[in-house]
């Protein structure tokens, strides 16, 4: 699943087709989650699990779409430090708040 | 066909292999810069969600956040994505004008979402709601301020690669600097979606 020209950096060319497949499906997975907001008729529990799923299907295709990521050898490098890169931003994120939410839980500020 | 002939060819195309490999080197080395920003904005996310609920008494998500101006604000930046596309897609095929031609879009488009974030941080700061007003206005003046001032450094770079691309053309060093300024470009845009999801759209749910 190679979108348009690859060379030897890792870094490709898309198409005119691939970019407007990558606008459209952004667009799409933009809208959707505002009206959710905007115009709310489901449970806050459901929007906010729609929004958080569907932002990441959104950064998944700006990252094949836009900035070209895929399995090819090339780009090999590229997509590990990527992965290695989700991992520290895990740690950092979930590691913050899950300390933070204890502290505030023992210091009975909730 | 000389052997003569055969090894200048054969020593010009390891030249220009080298040449390739250097920079794709480049290339690799931004991309490795892209993931340490990625590990700063991770911190300042993760600052913000420990933070996102300290109010102080002052406004919270829901006083001060206009969804469909943060939609406008995303519908700039998409747009200033494809259009950028557009230029790279003109690189590749060494169409000098259309590369010059989709950067001044983008910039515009750069330059539109920048105004209006500084309407918006504006409009807050002179309501009282500026980042002395609560914890949670600290965090988040400094999340979209962080990446308002990658896009302003995004604008600075396009400009000045508007006037290398004008005054020297299709180099192979310009075209590395066009294909690292498209990474910074397409990785900004992907933060603004953390960045409407966490901080606009939850905090007004």
């Amino acid at each position: 699943m190679s979108h348009g020209h690859v060379d030897h950096s890792g870094a490709s060319h898309g198409s005119v087709k691939s970019y407007v497949i990558g606008f459209i499906l952004s667009v799409i997975l933009t809208v959707i989650p505002f009206a959710l907001v905007m115009f709310p008729t489901l449970a806050p529990g459901v929007i906010l699990t729609s929004i958080l799923v569907l932002a990441i299907v959104q950064i998944v295709v700006h990252l094949v779409y836009f900035l070209h990521m895929n399995n090819s050898s090339e780009q090999r490098w590229n997509v590990m430090a990527f992965i290695f890169t989700i991992l520290i931003i895990a740690i950092v994120v979930i590691g913050s708040l899950w300390i933070m939410f204890h502290l505030n839980h023992n210091m009975m500020r909730h | 066909m000389s052997s003569q002939t055969l090894n200048t060819q054969h020593a010009h195309a390891e030249e220009h292999e080298h040449h390739h490999d250097a920079e794709s080197t480049k290339i690799f080395g931004f991309w490795i810069y892209l993931m340490t920003d990625c590990i700063l904005f991770a911190t300042i996310f993760a600052t913000y969600a420990v933070l996102s609920g300290s109010f102080a008494g002052g406004p919270t998500g829901k006083d001060i956040f206009e969804l469909d101006y943060v939609l406008g604000e995303t519908f700039l930046l998409l747009f200033s994505s494809i259009t950028y596309g557009m230029a790279m897609i003109a690189q590749h095929k060494g169409n000098k004008a259309g590369v010059l031609k989709w950067l001044a879009v983008t910039f515009l488009f750069g330059l539109g979402f920048i105004v209006m974030e500084i309407n918006e941080f504006h409009h807050l700061i002179h309501q009282g709601f500026g980042p002395d007003r609560s914890a949670f206005l600290s965090a988040f003046f400094t999340l979209v301020g962080t990446h308002g001032l990658h896009v302003t450094c995004g604008l600075i770079w396009m400009a000045v690669m508007m006037a290398q691309v004008a005054s020297k053309g299709l180099t192979t060093t310009n075209n590395t600097r066009l294909m690292c300024l498209s990474l910074f470009w397409h990785f900004l845009d992907i933060v603004w979606i953390c960045v409407f999801t966490v901080v606009y759209l939850m905090g007004v749910l």
